[in-house]
């Protein structure tokens, strides 16, 4: 079983995040995380779906999610060349003796800080999940108070030959 | 143009889609509504509970082909149909069920008889709309009636605020439909095609497993026409009984939980299973890995997603089955007649081992003069209307015994809820389908249990002056579940005694319905004589063998093999 990053185009319209949901909670399918926003057409929503399961609960989610009728288009975007990002937010002890260790290691994985009190810092991390699991993983030690999330977003990569 | 009132509207395009027949119950929200329908042509049959009025607008599709439309009210109106709308949902049936909502300013504040039904519906509609701009009235609603019969056919829900239906609206010109999002696939792959009809060349043992989708797509000539060229013998889910006749040699009759020996035998062991507009449904297969476990399968669907959810396909083929059939014979028709003809000869070895299965374990059951077994009350209304009449069920052992005794060799004259298998689907039903056919003998076969469940129709079925037929199967169990207890529970019959029942012939009396009762196995006949004889709603009591089962039967999730017979 390995995580499929799912992008689905859907009509802009109210109830229509509540089907795709509704649609994995009714047959058991599950989401490791899920992203949705307008695309460039606002009457368009892009939702990105990151979903485990082996190939034939993958090909039935995407037939499920195709079956719709708000849905326009569904990729599975884990299938071409892709690039992937999610943003998280992460709110760690930053004490007078753990300060300078906290900025090393956000500038070594280019993230910065965007809060600061007295005993924090909350910084912004960007990059594919697994960078975001290794951020977290270092900080873990110095004491993690709260952590945000977004969710996967991705993009298949431009064909290179047109 | 003037403007009209959304009401009149709504109405106005009901008429456009050739609706003739709707089914409804009142209320404030839909006041409106029932004040323009009054002005029009259209039949409006008042049920007495809102679950009759989705039943029988199902029923009518069923019979018909049609889009059945049902109009409730809200808030509990509205709730009270839900049964029906999955009912309608789990077999396909195209619906369009008009609830009427709180007006627009009020929703979302907890209104009188305010629900959110589109969020309720949302698991069980092929789709669903809440209106929320008078200019989309009827737009909306001409596309829920082009989803609802479209590709996979099911119930649409259309969510009306009752300020909405109050406007003054300019009723828009009629436009071909399209959306670019839902385009379903009718024209199967031509490639597909051949692929699957070289592999049915080279099969000894090939069978066809044909459910509702043929009948949805009007189908059963094409398949009658392919069966019989090529000499393969056809087994039918309940969904597909009579769309294949089942009077013919070539027919096995039922597959699945209490289909026929034969049936599941050739299944079990064919070489190549040819599932058309069937999905393979837990009831049909059993133990998963032993279901076919021999055959190349081509499985024709009109939804994708039906394909390779619980077997692995070989061929593949999106398509309406009726376009894909006859391509099929389009295929066949192309080779010559020698080939073909030798083709179906070489299917004989096969025939004999299927002719011989069905001599040794004949659907059967054992007669006994001294009790009214239910399987001779079917096999009676069988003869004494030629096999011809439209049977609805309950659900239980009455519809199971209505599926084995009586032959099906039309479609659409079996009517029953298959996949949700609603008990008190029948009656209503009966009134859907004799709406739809006046003059056609209508019977709702059923259980004592089951006709409790909406018995008040029986008072619908009188004011439409309607001359249904309800023959109950008297147990005084609710038998089915009673049979599982018998065999898996040590008879533990807990809570399936049904030992205070109203007395069914002074209850028809009370409706002004006409009640028969037999008791003993000589008064069959002539109780079936008198109501096919009279020109009213008949209920006839048969008390029949209390501790009877259905058989054959495969229990849940078991093979084959493990089939219990007579
Ligand atoms: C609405 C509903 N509730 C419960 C069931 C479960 N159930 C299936 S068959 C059955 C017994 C039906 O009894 P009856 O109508 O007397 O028919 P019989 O099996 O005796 O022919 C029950 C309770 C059901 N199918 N539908």
């Amino acid at each position: 079983m390995k995580n499929h990053t799912i992008s689905v185009l859907l009509q802009n319209k109210p109830g229509v995040l509540s089907r795709v949901t509704g649609l994995f909670s009714g047959r058991g399918y599950n989401i490791e995380s899920l992203c949705v926003a307008e695309t460039l057409d606002p009457g368009i929503s892009c939702l990105t779906l990151v979903s485990k399961g082996d190939e034939q609960i993958i090909e039935q989610i995407t037939k499920h999610l195709h079956k719709l009728i708000d849905v326009i288009k569904v990729t599975d975007i884990s299938e071409k060349e892709y690039v992937e990002r999610e943003m998280a937010l992460i709110r760690v002890k930053a004490e007078a003796a753990t300060r300078a260790e906290v900025l090393r290691v956000i500038d070594i994985f280019r993230g910065k800080v965007v809060d600061v009190s007295a005993r924090s810092y909350a910084v912004e991390v960007t990059g594919t999940a697994s960078k975001i699991q290794a951020v977290i993983d270092i900080l873990r030690p110095i004491g993690i108070k709260e952590i945000i999330r977004t969710g996967t977003i991705a993009m298949a990569r431009a064909d290179k030959k047109k | 143009m003037g403007k009209i009132t959304g009401a009149q509207a709504i109405i106005k395009c009901l008429q456009e889609e050739g609706v003739k027949t709707i089914f409804g119950y009142p209320g404030g929200a839909v006041i409106d509504l029932y004040d323009s329908l009054m002005d029009s042509d259209i039949h409006h049959v008042l049920v007495r509970h809102e679950q009759g009025a989705v039943h029988a607008a199902d029923a009518f599709s069923r019979c018909t082909g049609e889009v059945g439309v049902a109009l409730l009210t809200s808030g509990p109106g509205a709730t009270n149909g839900v049964t029906g709308i999955a009912t309608a949902y789990m077999d396909s049936i195209p619906l369009v069920v008009l609830t009427g909502q709180v007006p627009r300013h009020l929703i979302g504040n907890d209104a009188f008889q305010e629900v959110d039904i589109v969020g309720i519906t949302r698991p069980c509609t092929k789709h669903n709309y809440l209106v929320s701009d008078k200019d989309d009235i009827v737009s909306i609603l001409r596309e829920a009636f082009y989803i609802a019969r479209t590709g996979r056919p099911g119930p649409v829900l259309v969510d009306l605020p009752k300020d909405l239906v109050a406007s003054l609206i300019t009723y828009p010109e009629k436009k071909p439909i399209r959306m670019q999002n839902y385009q379903p696939t009718y024209e199967p792959h031509i490639g597909q095609i051949a692929k699957a009809c070289k592999l049915i060349m080279k099969a000894r043992k090939p069978v066809f497993y044909v459910g509702g989708g043929v009948t949805l797509s009007d189908a059963g000539g094409e398949l009658t026409e392919l069966a019989k060229k090529l000499n393969i013998p056809v087994t039918m889910t309940l969904m597909g009984l009579g769309s294949f006749p089942g009077s013919h040699e070539l027919s096995m009759g039922m597959l699945g939980m209490h289909g026929s020996y034969t049936a599941n035998m050739a299944v079990s062991q064919c070489d190549l299973l040819i599932a058309v507009g069937a999905r393979f449904d837990d009831r049909v297969t059993g133990k998963l890995d032993e279901f076919a476990s021999n055959a190349k399968i081509i499985h024709i669907d009109i939804d994708p997603t039906s394909i390779s959810k619980n077997v692995k396909v070989d061929v593949p083929i999106v398509a309406d089955c009726r376009y894909a059939l006859r391509a099929m014979n389009k295929w066949f028709d192309a080779e010559d007649s020698f080939s073909i003809a030798e083709e179906a000869a070489r299917h004989e070895p096969w025939f004999n081992i299927i002719k011989e299965w069905t001599e040794q374990h004949p659907m059967t059951y054992k007669d006994d003069d001294t009790v009214i077994k239910p399987q001779y009350v079917i096999q009676m209304l069988d003869k004494l209307t030629n096999g011809d009449a439209i049977i609805t069920t309950e659900v239980g052992q009455n519809q199971m015994w209505a599926a084995q005794f009586y032959h099906f060799n039309k479609p659409r004259h079996f009517i029953t809820s298959g996949g949700l298998g609603t008990m008190g689907f029948g009656l209503p039903a009966a009134i859907g389908a004799q709406m739809a056919f006046p003059n056609k003998t209508v019977i709702d076969v059923a259980g004592d249990g089951s006709i409790q469940m909406n018995i008040q129709e029986l008072a619908t079925a009188r004011q439409q002056g309607l001359p249904i037929k309800i023959a109950i199967l008297n147990n005084n169990f609710l038998g089915m579940v009673r049979q599982w207890q018998e065999l898996f529970y040590n008879r533990r019959y807990a809570s399936t005694v049904m030992d205070i029942a109203p007395d069914f012939v002074k209850l028809a009396d009370a409706f002004g319905a006409v009640g028969l009762r037999a008791t003993k196995k000589s008064e069959v006949e002539a109780v079936i004589k008198e109501a096919l004889a009279t020109d009213n709603t008949v209920v006839m009591d048969f008390q029949v063998n209390p501790e009877e089962s259905v058989y054959p039967m495969v229990p849940a999730g078991k093979s084959v093999a493990d089939m219990l017979l007579v």
